[in-house]
């Protein structure tokens, strides 16, 4: 079976600092696999290789089994590769709705035309407001970006990667800077999504990552350290020496929160 | 509209039909509209004997709008924009002065086409900057285009310009009147088409995308948008524009010279933009008629000091304005319709 997304010895530095190291990783459809690692480990940077932000010094990245390691980024995400940010990046001037128009008119190619105008097609609006409506949105559909409260715009953030319609969906950190009494709802929506993507989340919160991921990658100086089941990382005495060791004790919130 | 094609949307509660709503009426044509066509034939009657003026301030419109393409809704921020204006204005002089090809509307195209290929080549390159870079590349290249025509000033008559042009009359019939009241309705008419075309794509899906790269162009990257190709496109369409209003710029004028490539026509227009309001379609009608009147009273009121009053009104409406005078306007009626309400 092909993988929906493989990496094979990926390698990049900044100057002299390696920051992935022969990274090795592989996605099978429906895959729902969380990366952890303590800060500085080179998270965010091999999501930014595999999403071609950054190209890597040496290595390969496969999406379907098509190599897409020269591709550009936006052309991975043509090909059904999302992602969120870390931190959002969103259209922050333009509303709600329109953020959501804006992702489905790039995906289909509407975007390519100049002459018809966006407002006449009701298909995309209707289906800007089913993702809305999933993750009750629909209320500030008119809203400017800017003018929720951040909780929200982080929903907003993952309704773009949802209307993407990926086949691979990469989430960094989607609970990152949501207070405790929201983040419940972008766990329901990352538990209830589409069994048929395969989904990568990197998460620093360990309920998350228990709650969620079948399997859990251990990334550690940019490389990977170990991998294995939610239960076989949590007994691992190395991951626990490396990341989870700190506070003495796994499982807890706080503990594993470096932030 | 094509709401039977699927659930009827008031079923689904009426937030959602309201979203819809809004995005669907958008693009359509608001009785407001109007008015800057209706102030414009206006002034046709009222003002006689200003027309030669009133298609200036016509033209610098055009230019403006232009302008606001790449500057108001795609956010690339440029000192070079009188690079298309000069490319555009110089077709038509040179065309008139060497080729005597001198129909006007046929000109006008050809302009369009020398500027858009202008705006295309340097776009390719320049585009994948963006800050200080590009403000600095923008402004070489209108230098170049300049240095370029001073020196083949044999070709270009340098920096005294092609004097004297005189062009065919307008559609074979309607010829020139020392009043410009031809040139009036002949600016006019191909502002309106201008506009109406602008208005068509800033309203299509390719206009939002614009707006996306302005707000954010690492999410259009990341939803698979051809960032750079989309950039190239629109600031090809814009240069055609500003090469269309220097032409028409050349034609009444009956002359041109390079002053045209100044950086001062660059930021000139961009002033004028600014001082209307940025990515709203009419701040270019407002922009460029308010600041073409206030140089007009200034200048006349103080021959050698004018530009301190435009320069006051500038700072005004940087502090107070920041949207421009139509965000002005539109922030005012907003108070009085939330007055009226409560």
């Amino acid at each position: 079976m092909i993988a929906a997304l493989q990496v094979e010895g990926l390698n990049r530095a900044f100057g002299a600092l390696p920051v992935t190291r022969d990274v090795n990783l592989m996605r099978e459809r429906g895959a729902r696999r969380a990366l952890i690692g303590p800060n500085g480990a080179g998270k965010t940077t091999l999501v930014n290789l595999i999403t071609g932000v950054l190209r890597p010094q040496s290595g390969r990245v496969l999406l379907d089994g098509n190599d897409i390691t020269g591709t550009s980024q936006a052309e991975r995400a043509r090909r059904g590769l999302a992602r969120t940010f870390q931190i959002n990046q969103l259209f922050r001037g333009l509303t709600v709705i329109e953020n959501l128009c804006m992702t489905i008119g790039e995906r289909d190619g509407h975007c390519n035309n100049l002459w018809r105008s966006a407002g006449s097609r009701r298909a995309v609006i209707d289906e800007a407001l089913d993702h809305l409506d999933s993750l009750r949105l629909t209320d500030d559909a008119l809203k400017l970006v800017r003018e929720l409260p951040y909780g929200r715009q982080r929903l907003v953030e993952i309704a773009i990667a949802l209307a993407q319609k990926p086949r691979v969906l990469l989430l960094d950190e989607p609970a990152a800077g949501v207070p405790s009494s929201e983040s419940h709802l972008i766990l329901d929506v990352v538990a209830a999504l589409d069994p048929d993507i395969a989904v990568l989340i990197i998460e620093h919160d360990m309920d998350v990552v228990f709650r969620f991921a079948k399997e859990i990658t251990v990334l550690v100086q940019g490389a990977v350290f170990t991998q294995g089941t939610p239960n076989e990382i949590m007994n691992n005495e190395q991951v626990r020496a490396v990341y989870l060791g700190q506070e003495g004790h796994h499982g807890g919130r706080q503990g594993m929160h470096h932030g | 509209m094509a709401a039977s094609e699927t659930t009827a949307p008031a079923a689904r509660g009426p937030t959602r039909e309201r979203a819809a709503n809004y995005l669907l009426e958008r693009h359509r044509f608001g009785w407001a509209e109007a008015l800057p066509w209706v102030i414009a034939i206006a002034a046709f009657f009222v003002f006689p004997d200003r027309m030669t003026f009133g298609s200036q301030v016509l033209i610098m419109i055009m230019f403006a709008l232009s302008l606001d393409l790449i500057l108001g809704y795609a956010g690339i921020v440029t000192l070079g924009h009188a690079a298309f204006f000069g490319v555009g204005a110089y077709t038509v002089g040179l065309a008139a002065a060497r080729l005597q090809w001198t129909e006007p509307i046929s000109g006008l195209f050809a302009a369009a086409i020398a500027a858009g290929i202008v705006g295309f080549i340097s776009g390719w390159f320049l585009l994948r900057y963006r800050g200080l870079t590009l403000l600095m590349l923008t402004l070489a290249t209108a230098i170049l285009l300049q240095e370029t025509g001073n020196l083949r000033s044999d070709i270009s008559g340098g920096y005294d310009g092609l004097p004297g042009l005189t062009f065919k009359p307008l559609l074979g019939i309607f010829d020139y009147d020392l009043y410009g009241h031809t040139y009036y309705l002949y600016a006019l008419a191909a502002l309106a088409v201008v506009f109406f075309f602008v208005r068509r794509v800033v309203y299509s899906p390719f206009g939002q995308a614009l707006t996306g790269i302005r707000e954010n162009v690492r999410r259009m990257h990341a939803i698979g948008s051809p960032v750079h190709w989309r950039l190239v496109t629109v600031y090809t369409i814009a240069a055609a524009i500003a090469g269309v209003a220097g032409a028409l710029f050349t034609q009444t004028n009956a002359y041109v010279t390079l002053t045209v490539f100044d950086f001062d026509n660059s930021a000139k227009v961009m002033v004028m933009l600014i001082l209307g309001g940025t990515g709203r379609l009419y701040g270019a009608f407002v922009g460029a008629a308010v600041y073409m009147v206030l140089e007009d009273y200034f200048s006349k009121l103080s021959p050698t000091f004018w530009q301190f009053g435009i320069g006051l009104v500038l700072v005004l409406t940087v502090l107070f304005a920041p949207r421009g005078l139509l965000g002005l306007f539109e922030k005012a009626g907003e108070y009085f319709t939330e007055r009226k309400r409560s």
